[in-house]
């Protein structure tokens, strides 16, 4: 009834006029993606980080130098797309497009390590971006336009105008356009593919930087944070659009803009950011194409060994493995409690890498929304023992119900392909994490739960530093047991036989969904008593205790240890998680670490240290 | 004749503008040996891909033993026994010779596999983990099995049993191929171009093979350009063109038949070396020998 009224009462004009203006913003955003995608057949996730610059440089201009709008927005323009050029130039060229889904992974890297420098730069806190447009209204009809809606809208609507013109009117933009159709002809045709690459990564970077003033202007308020969110909207606008169709973005854009506004008026503005990816969840399943395709596409050929390059694993001598868990077992005994709590923290983090190097390493599902199981595992867990259950039957729960929720959940996602299944994956990552926000009768909403029993099992305490060490360490030496076993048997070549073809795999009787959700569910318990177990370690946590960041980073230990490979995810989380914390500059710089890393990994060693398996 | 095991009947397929493959109906009995051959883009590996599970038909039906299997997910046509290779490969190129073929084994696991509804799922993990003596004695059996398979293929395999595929040859890779979809079990076995890419040797030591498959009694179905292949392995030859069968009878029959020289003229070249993207380009290799010669040569092994 109350969702009637609202229906009834909520003034249509006033949110339909803002959801443009939002989405002519989106709008831009999601062209520069489009033409990335259709030049170098990428997502590229770094252009949430180039908002944010634009953001910055915006402020930098009109607070910090006074200059006036106009030459503000120019300078946006110039900076922002010069630093969309130089990530085509540093990150994305040297890989030689030697796989699909590695300079995905690069722009992720590059990402973190724009943000970190916007937080060196400019402390991580939102500031005002107060701008001298006239706050004027006129009054249409029964809602308001005021001078900054059209302000805003007319700098897209110009922008877009430009980008036209260039496409249409200009050799280069020709090239670019011939490109996008059939990058081999374009080659054949004497198109220098380099330089297409650069300007187009250019023109997306003034675009998303223009982006971020726009959206600076609106709100009053630019926020270093913003940048992933950003970044996913422009996402949601193109997989409405159809990936690489610019006018189809724009109508992407607008199009959730609208639904946004919409919904904030219906339900209210904390949902804001599930509409969105509910949004891209349905489009990737029932509408794949985008909503402007016209009938059926062929069928693309099959993404196989996406990033799995074909080496051989390297097995530790199984002597060498016995000496490392003996090193492991008698280190709490040096009596250096912050290195045990270091340790301790980083076998947590194998327990996830674990999970995340049998999916995406061993399966080929590569996954960016991984943190959502490990959540699963710790709320159940934590909501579960601060009733009353004792703690060891928590983890166990905590580890069934991420197998459990987490499979049913990425189970549409199966059919997926390639970039699709890391953006699907992401979208469950973020709708999960969006659920625990608002589902508060259940979750306790943004308070987080608190005061979740510690460690024990059967009653007895694992309080100390060293009980809790050997604990975790027991249990990921286990579960790496556990999966080691699993490789071996049939299912193990199954599980490599759909990551490697689906399509032959399926030929010989492989039921590829069925196969993908046992690999899910096993990776879903393991996450989720990892999870659990960080929840009694913490005693603390809530929506933002495993976000994107952490779906990032066991992804960086997974690879930088060679997807698939078991002792490879442990080096990794050893290596990533543990690493930072023994030196104190590198923790203060921690992102720019982490993305400095993967960027250097996909870059020169993309099998990993190890190998993948 | 003999009742046959697999029919099929208005097989239909349309690809946007074109009818890749249009009405076609084809039948083939219990230890029967049927070729399909035309020129490029004729609609055979369509056909073949809509009769084994790849690809849905537009419209048509196909029977095995009386059993509707029309538009049947690949892996059910899997479990009742249509085992199939592709033109242009797909091993695993990561897994070992000996996996790839034990996944050929994957539908005849009973032991390790599970199909029990809704705890099925955790039996399956359970039992790999465990590895029961059930289990174990099933893999054991299998992979003597696949032994004996890979050793069908001579020294060629067998050295390299457990060397992942990607550092194969191309001809050994096809090998693999055949080596897996025989480990199937099948009811029908279905060969799309053999001995596509392989040279003179590499082809009459496959047709070798081949033979010996059909000795065995095996339903078998073939495409193939090279066509002293197809005359001398074939009980029955059927031509496509355009999506259509042009000519259907004994070996000799159809290589006499003008419709079918017609056709393999009028495309004024057969069996050129395609790029492994399915486009509509005009294959770049002529005719090396009429039909009439009997060999319709594909020259170049550009495929790899
Ligand atoms: N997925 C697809 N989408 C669109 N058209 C297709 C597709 N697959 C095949 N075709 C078209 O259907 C027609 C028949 O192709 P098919 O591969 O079956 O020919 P073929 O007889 O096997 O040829 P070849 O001897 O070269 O292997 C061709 O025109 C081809 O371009
Ligand atoms: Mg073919």
């Amino acid at each position: 009834m109350e969702f009637l009224s609202s229906l009834i009462s909520m003034p249509w004009l006033d949110y339909s006029i803002s959801g443009l203006v939002i989405g002519s913003i989106y709008a831009l955003m999601a062209v520069g993606l489009a033409l990335i995608f259709g030049v170098a057949n990428l997502i590229n996730f770094a252009h949430g980080a180039v908002f944010t610059v634009g953001a910055y440089i915006g402020w930098t201009c009109l607070v910090g130098l006074g200059l006036p709008l106009g030459v503000t927005i120019v300078a946006v323009a110039a900076v922002s797309g010069g630093v969309g050029a130089l990530i085509e130039w540093l990150a994305i060229r040297p890989l030689n497009r030697q796989s699909r889904i590695a300079p995905l992974l690069a722009t992720i890297g590059v990402a973190l390590m724009l943000d970190q420098i916007i937080h060196i730069v400019f402390s991580p806190t939102p500031r005002a971006l107060p701008a001298n447009i006239p706050d004027w209204r006129i009054a249409v009809g029964n809602g308001t336009i005021g001078a900054i809606d059209i302000t805003i809208f007319a700098t897209a609507v110009i922008s877009a105008a430009a980008l036209y013109a260039f496409l249409f009117r200009t050799k280069l933009g020709m090239a670019v356009r011939a490109t996008a159709q059939d990058d081999d002809a374009a080659k054949q045709m004497g198109v220098n593919i380099n330089a297409v690459n650069m300007t187009v990564f250019g023109i997306a970077g003034a675009l998303g930087g223009i982006a971020g003033l726009l959206v600076g202007l609106y709100y009053n308020s630019i926020d270093p944070n913003a940048s992933f969110q950003m970044m996913l909207k422009g996402m949601v606008a193109i997989v409405i659009g159809g990936m690489a169709n610019v006018p189809g973005a724009i109508g992407g854009g607008l199009i959730l803009g609208l639904i946004e506004s919409w919904g904030i008026g219906l339900f209210g503005a904390s949902y804001r950011n599930l509409f969105a990816f509910v949004l891209l969840l349905v489009m990737l399943l029932f509408r794949p194409n985008g909503i402007f395709a016209r009938g059926k596409e062929r069928a693309a050929e099959p993404m196989t060994g996406t990033f799995v390059t074909q080496t051989k694993a390297i097995t530790l001598p199984r002597p060498l493995i016995w000496v490392l868990i003996g090193v492991a077992v008698i280190l709490p005994m040096a009596n250096m409690p912050y290195i045990t709590q270091v340790m301790t923290n980083a076998y947590l983090y194998g327990l996830a890498a674990l999970a995340l190097t049998l999916v995406s390493g061993t399966v080929g599902l590569v996954s960016i929304g991984h943190a959502a199981l490990v959540a699963i595992g710790a709320y159940a867990s934590a909501l579960l023992t601060t009733k009353g259950l004792p703690v060891s039957l928590g983890i166990v729960i905590g580890g069934a119900a991420a197998a459990l929720i987490g499979t049913a959940l990425a189970y549409p996602a199966f059919r997926l392909r390639g970039h699709y299944v890391a953006i699907g994956t992401l979208a469950l990552g973020e709708i999960v994490a969006l659920v625990i926000l608002n589902w508060e009768g259940v979750t306790n909403g943004a308070l987080g739960v608190f005061a979740i029993p510690p460690l024990e099992i059967f009653g007895l305490p694992l309080y100390g530093t060293k009980a809790s060490y050997w604990f975790v360490l027991a249990l990921m030496l286990g579960m790496a047991g556990l999966q080691v076993r699993l490789l071996k048997s049939h299912l193990g070549r199954t599980w490599k036989a759909i990551r490697e073809d689906t399509v032959a795999a399926e030929t010989y009787g492989v039921s590829s969904n069925y196969y993908k959700g046992l690999a899910f569910g096993f990776a879903g318990f393991t996450a989720g008593i990892a999870g659990a177990v960080t929840a009694h370690q913490w005693s603390f946590i809530n929506y933002d205790s495993f976000n994107l960041l952490f779906s990032v980073l066991i992804l960086t230990m997974a690879i930088l240890g060679g997807l698939g490979n078991v002792s490879g995810a442990i080096l990794g989380a050893i290596l990533v998680a543990a690493l930072p914390e023994m030196f104190r500059t590198l923790a203060e710089y921690r992102m720019l670490f982490y993305g400095a890393a993967l960027v250097i990994l996909i870059r020169f060693r993309p099998q990993g240290l190890l190998g993948s398996g | 004749m003999a009742e046959p095991i697999l029919t099929a009947t208005g097989i239909t397929r349309r690809f946007g503008g074109i009818t890749a493959v249009d009405g076609v109906d084809l039948h083939v009995a219990e230890g029967e040996f049927l070729s399909v051959i035309g020129p490029n883009g004729a609609g055979k590996t369509t056909l073949f891909n809509l009769i084994s599970g790849q690809d849905r038909m537009d419209g048509g039906k196909v029977t095995l033993e009386g059993r509707d299997i029309t538009n049947l997910s690949p892996h059910k046509m899997a479990e009742i026994g249509v085992a199939r290779t592709f033109q242009h490969g797909r091993v695993f190129g990561n897994l070992t010779v000996m996996d790839n073929v034990l996944i050929g084994c994957h539908v005849r696991m009973k032991a390790a596999r599970s199909t029990v509804p809704v705890i099925g799922p955790v039996l399956e993990l359970g039992k790999a983990l465990i590895q029961p003596k059930a289990v174990r004695e099933e893999e054991e059996a299998m992979r003597e099995e696949a032994r004996a398979i890979i050793a069908t293929f001579g020294e060629r395999l067998t050295p390299r049993t457990d060397n992942p595929t990607y550092t194969l040859s191309y001809a050994n890779r096809r090998r693999v191929e055949i080596a897996r979809a025989l480990a199937l079990h099948p009811r029908i076995l279905i060969l799309d171009e053999p001995t596509a890419g392989m040279n003179e040797s590499e082809t009459a030591e496959m047709q070798e093979i081949i033979a010996g498959l059909k000795a065995e009694g095996r339903t078998i179905l073939l495409i193939e350009h090279k066509l002293n292949m197809v005359m001398q392995l074939s009980d029955r030859v059927m031509a496509m063109d355009d999506g259509k069968v042009i000519s259907h009878g004994t070996p000799s029959e159809v290589r006499h038949d003008p419709k079918v020289i017609e056709a393999y003229l009028g495309h004024s070249s057969i069996g050129g070396a395609r790029p492994a993207a399915r486009d509509n380009a005009e294959p770049q290799e002529v005719i090396t020998a009429g039909p009439t010669q009997g060999r319709i040569g594909r020259t170049g092994g550009a495929e790899a």
